[in-house]
């Protein structure tokens, strides 16, 4: 809301140098938001001079400008002369001159200075330079605007350009502040500044005769769509009148544009009162007027010049010919105002705000009425408005009342709230008295009557907000201040700390961050290409994107993680380990396509329907290595980054929480056919890891091999032990053998060690392996050699017994895999 | 042979015969080349050592004793020249491998979290710390949780406000959570009262991402709810939160204002000590007492128990409290930006 500080000068007592922002400083503590100082940009002598003569003069840039002598005061003498760029203007026009000292918008000083070889002693303005409006085809001419004044004259005082605004944030609970009428009571509240109510200001006109019918069909949540609807007719007027500047000027400072005067007093009362007023061309309607709901397939042309097909749950202004107006939100275009209108009929109407509310959203119209209405306006105030409205059309449009017009009325009992008087200071924490909490709310309005204790509070007719006790008690603390409200700190139970699933995020992260990796943060919004990369899971769509091509979210977070590495690359940081831990959502969940209403907790079955609805969310580790792990140093060659990192960092981070990672090698979707692997933990496949295939690196344009990892966290958590068990720790001396197997190409190292294992049994301490040694001799088989360590819990191995341990595990090796011992 | 006397002059002699020879000696190779001269067998004392045993039997013990002493004072002589040479030749070592300790080769690149998460948990060890609990929830959400239940009814204005991203299709009402408040519900749905939970997460509008918004971003949403909990609980719990996040010197405001699901409601400004330019009030968040339509919706009775909510957003509290100037920064993965931070924040 944009508020004319001369305006709201009208109806409450504004200090003599009040700025905007001084305004909002105060405003502020009752609860509405600062937002910005509008106007008074302008400074210094800006006067009405007149063009006494000029000569155009050609220039080398191929411009020509004008030297002009410019009278600037009532004293012949008072010439100045002046460079003008433009050239709309006559010898004898009168025009805006800001002369040296003044300062324009945006801090642009005007000074005398040497310009194509004059001194020009100040600048002719145009409307755009003096903010008037956006027209810069050439320098304002007063005549167009209907302008005769004494030369010297000052042109802000004129124009209005001293005027400023202060543009404050409205709440949605605060209906009422969309109107200088709610600032001004609302700046009285912040300041104990003297109230006058505009509404007090006028009465409202008794009228009859016109016919008018109300009525509601399908009332939305039982609430008819009008409850109060005013018709005031005024004739004779002239609707080709001008709009007074001062008019014009608190309109555009309040955000509006100047139509015609008709449409501008419309508004302008609007914004003074708070309630949205519409003008008919009272010849240009059939009939009477009738309120209701639209019927299937009707349709309206708006005053946008839009026709609009009406849905049954618009509320409609109707007359003989159809649909004259979607209520609250537009007006047709059949019964405009024009400016052959001489017969004006005013509406004063009050709507339901959700009526309202879901036609313009389904118009795609919010408009300066509809946001009004949405919040609520004040249901008194019609009658006022409508007559504030005549008054103003009489006055500057040469109308008079015709005594036409029609009303209906529903009564709105005033909402009575019972609030102990004790209770605002039980939720506040600060001690109200009684005089405090009743005196409070006598300034906001409200009735108030007490009874042992208990207040019984019946509240203004502009605050549908206050429905229940808690509001009042915001209304008490609020004017009191929210300043006094002392600090205590409550002493929640004993908590129990992160929670474990918390703990092992924290370590996972710390782990691969230790060993080099950067942890990325991506936004989830995929292309369905990106999506299909590493799985063939259905992709939950959005219905309304930021970019209609990233419209999927993320079912995996390695794409997301290798246009981020794209990214970085293309910034020149080409070795890179970066890691993400986040959300993925998989398609999936039994829609519920009705939700619970009311204040009450649902059922545990609709509650536990709300939860099956929802998608699988869930939350993946992820992690890619390029370019270098190492990079080339003095003496050292470079160390390629690829799979075996990934899988290093895996290890390691899972390691950190005491979880063992095994490999199963396969073919994986996303991954290098030949260098790809099931990532498994105690037998259950978690994730993947390998080497991207080169298809996906080459659409990011990522050179070199690239290693990957993703894992399902929420699944190896699950598999994390709850409680580490100790085991004994062998202090026995070792023995250590080393064992070469010949085995298939296709054996891998890690089933091979499995078997080993297992077939050592518990003698053997660790293995690992040391080579894989292939050669044409070997043929189509390869040689792994690993290094055994055994150890016995209870005594110091012999030879014997480790190399008995050893042929068991050859034997098994044997067996299972056709592995022979290397020759 | 016969010898009938070993004299002690003779033996003196080939002691410092031999001592003399050692101590000419410079490097441990002349050492071990000298060794059987020195000690060995050609040693003139191990010469006079063999003339013992030609001595009359009665001088045998005395002879032996003199020499066993000459004996022991040439070996502790040599050792010490090993061990002196065997010193000098390591320092000589140690001085040949001398590097360009500056240039050493670096085999771990800097890793870091991103501050943005060092900051949520940053955030959650302060409340942690508190006797609080840290509660998650699913990003995509019910309507329901996300809006009905937080007072916000269908045709409210304040939910035509929020530019919600809804999932196809729109009439299964699910959507990317706007706020972390559905964390609430669900907490106050779950858990036993009283309740003191601390929300950090990841919330969504549908903004574009310019230097001060981006569609997807994070917020810390705290709820308390107990028997008499108060809005200066709730002032005394941000006091306490504002100072070990901007030092002691730190305060904070509460301006009226409005949010469905709490009532009173109030807007959040900390008083920033560290604030670049100089110390100043800052819009940190919002807060207020929840809402009792909101206390319903979780089958708790609003006459029995009260509570207060504040939320704010981590981007926001990141740039001025960390100097970060463009929300681009936090959401573009440039590594050089998240290096700079670690795991410290």
């Amino acid at each position: 809301m944009k508020v004319p500080l001369s305006w709201l000068g009208e109806f409450v007592e504004l200090p003599k140098d009040a700025t905007p922002h001084a305004v909002m400083e105060d405003l502020v503590r009752v609860g509405l938001e600062e937002e910005s100082s509008i106007g008074g940009e302008i400074t210094g002598p800006v006067v009405v001079g007149k063009v006494l003569d000029f000569v155009e003069e050609p220039q080398s840039n191929g411009k020509t400008i004008r030297w002009c002598q410019v009278q600037v005061g009532p004293d012949a003498g008072d010439v100045r002369g002046i460079v003008c760029g433009a050239r709309n203007f006559e010898v004898g026009d009168k025009v805006v001159v800001t002369l040296p000292g003044a300062v324009l918008p945006g801090g642009f000083e005007i000074a005398a200075r040497k310009t194509y070889g004059h001194i020009s002693d100040g600048m002719i303005a145009s409307a755009k330079e003096l903010s008037l409006s956006d027209d810069h085809d050439g320098i304002l001419r007063l005549i167009t605007l209907g302008l005769d004044p004494e030369l010297g004259t000052d042109a802000l005082d004129l124009l209005g350009l001293n005027e400023s605004a202060a543009e404050v944030n409205v709440t949605p609970d605060r209906g009422y502040c969309f109107s200088i009428r709610g600032i001004a009571r609302e700046y009285s509240h912040a300041t104990s500044r003297k109230f006058t109510d505009p509404a007090a200001l006028v009465s409202p006109a008794e009228v009859s005769g016109f016919t008018l019918k109300v009525g509601d069909s399908a009332p939305i949540h039982g609430t008819p769509g009008c409850s109060n609807f005013l018709l005031v007719g005024v004739e004779n007027i002239d609707a080709t009148s001008p709009t007074p500047s001062w008019m014009a000027t608190r309109l555009k400072l309040a955000g509006m544009r100047s139509i015609s005067i008709a449409v501008d007093i419309t508004n302008y009362v609007m914004l003074e009162l708070g309630q949205p007023l519409h003008a008919y061309d009272l010849d240009k309607l059939t009939g009477g007027i009738e309120v209701r709901r639209a019927k299937k397939g009707e349709k309206i042309t708006t005053l946008d010049d839009k026709e609009r097909e009406l849905h049954e749950e618009d509320l409609l202004i109707t007359d003989e010919s159809g649909p004259i107006g979607i209520a609250g939100v537009m007006g047709g275009a059949s019964t405009e105002v024009s400016d052959s209108t001489t017969r004006i009929l005013l509406e004063a109407a009050i709507f339901d705000p959700i009526s309202i509310a879901r036609s313009a959203r389904r118009h795609k119209l919010p408009s300066e009425a509809s946001r009004r209405f949405e919040r609520g306006v004040d249901h008194k105030v019609s009658a006022y408005a409508a007559a504030r409205a005549a008054q103003l059309l009489i006055e500057h449009a040469g109308g008079k009342l015709s005594g036409l017009g029609a009303e209906f009325k529903t009564d709105i009992a005033p909402a009575v709230i019972s609030m102990p008087a004790g209770f605002p200071a039980e939720l506040v924490g600060y001690e109200y008295s009684e005089k405090e909490v009743v005196a409070a709310l006598e300034m906001i309005g409200c009735n108030v009557s007490s009874k042992a204790g208990v207040l019984e509070v019946e509240a203004p007719s502009w605050r549908p907000d206050l429905q229940h006790k808690t509001d009042l008690a915001e209304e008490v603390a609020r004017l009191v201040g929210y300043d006094k409200i002392p600090a205590t700190i409550p002493v929640a139970p004993p908590g129990r700390g992160l929670t474990r699933n918390q703990q092992l995020r924290r370590k996972v992260l710390g782990s691969l961050v230790g060993a080099g990796f950067v942890e990325v943060l991506n936004y989830p919004f995929y292309s369905p290409e990106q999506n299909s990369w590493f799985s063939q899971l259905d992709a939950v769509r959005l219905e309304n994107p930021i970019q209609s091509e990233s419209g999927e979210l993320r079912k995996e977070l390695l794409p997301g993680l290798l246009q981020a590495a794209a990214r970085n690359v293309s910034r020149g940081s080409t070795s890179l380990a970066l890691v993400e831990e986040g959300s993925v959502f998989l398609a999936g969940g039994k829609p519920v396509t009705s939700l619970p209403v009311g204040n009450e907790r649902p059922s545990e079955k609709v509650l536990k329907e709300l939860n099956a609805a929802i998608p699988a969310q869930p939350r993946k580790l992820a992690g890619v290595v390029l370019g270098d792990w190492v990079p080339q140093q003095p003496g050292r060659s470079a160390i390629q980054a690829g799979y075996e990192h990934a899988i290093s960092g895996l290890r390691a981070a899972l390691g950190t929480i005491a979880v063992e990672v095994e490999l199963a090698q396969a073919e994986v979707m996303g991954l290098h056919p030949g260098r790809g692997a099931k990532v498994m933990v105690s037998g259950k496949e978690v994730g993947i890891v390998g080497e991207i295939h080169p298809d996906i690196a080459d659409e990011l344009h990522l050179s070199g091999r690239v290693g990957a990892f993703e894992v399902d966290l929420s699944a190896v958590f699950a598999l994390a032990p709850e409680l580490v068990t100790a085991q004994e720790v062998g202090v026995m001396p070792a023995a250590t053998q080393d064992l070469s197997l010949v085995v298939d190409l296709d054996v891998t190292a890690a089933e091979l060690m499995q078997t080993i294992r297992s077939g050592a049994g518990e003698l053997l301490e660790k293995i690992s392996l040391v080579d894989d040694w292939r050669s044409e001799s070997l043929g189509d088989k390869k040689s792994l050699t690993f290094s055994l360590l055994f150890r016995a819990r209870d005594k110091t191995l012999t030879a014997a017994e480790a190399t008995a341990a050893k042929d068991a595990a050859v034997a098994m090796a044997a067996k299972q895999h056709g592995a022979e011992l290397r020759a | 042979m016969q010898v009938s006397e070993l004299s002690q002059s003779e033996v003196t002699k080939a002691l410092q015969s031999s001592l003399a020879s050692l101590a000419a000696i410079q490097t441990a190779d002349e050492l071990k080349q000298a060794k059987g001269q020195l000690v060995g067998d050609a040693a003139p004392l191990t010469k006079l050592n063999s003339l013992i045993k030609s001595l009359p039997n009665e001088k045998k013990a005395e002879a032996g004793k003199m020499m066993g002493q000459a004996k022991a004072e040439l070996m502790q002589a040599f050792e010490a020249k090993e061990a002196q040479l065997e010193r000098e030749a390591r320092a000589q070592r140690l001085q040949a491998e001398k590097v360009d300790i500056t240039a050493a080769a670096n085999y771990l690149q800097k890793g870091a979290r991103h501050p943005l998460s060092l900051l949520m948990d940053q955030i959650s060890d302060v409340f942690v710390g508190m006797g609080w609990e840290i509660a998650d929830g699913p990003e995509l959400e019910n309507e329901w949780f996300n809006f009905d239940a937080l007072n916000f009814h269908p045709d409210h204005p304040a939910r035509a406000m929020q530019d919600t991203f809804f999932v196809a299709p729109v009439e299964n009402h699910l959507l990317l959570r706007t706020h972390t408040s559905p964390v609430q519900v669900r907490s106050l749905l779950e858990r036993d009262l009283p309740v003191y939970v601390l929300c950090p997460g990841r919330v969504f509008r549908t903004d574009e991402l310019d230097a001060t918004h981006t569609p997807v971003f994070h917020q810390v949403e705290g709820l308390a709810v107990d028997k008499g909990l108060t809005m200066a609980d709730l002032r005394g719990t941000l006091e306490h939160f504002a100072r070990v996040m901007f030092g002691p010197e730190a305060k904070i405001r509460l301006r009226p204002s409005y949010f469905p699901f709490t009532e009173p409601s109030a807007e959040l400004d900390v008083w920033h000590p560290g604030a670049k330019g100089g110390a100043r009030w800052v819009e940190w968040g919002g807060c207020g007492m929840v809402n009792p339509n909101v206390l319903l919706a979780a089958g708790i009775d609003p006459e029995v128990y009260s509570g207060f909510a504040f939320g704010m957003g981590i981007e926001r509290t990141l740039m001025f409290r960390n100097g970060v100037l463009d929300m681009h920064d936090m959401v573009e993965a440039d590594v050089r930006f998240s290096r700079q931070f670690g795991q410290v924040i």
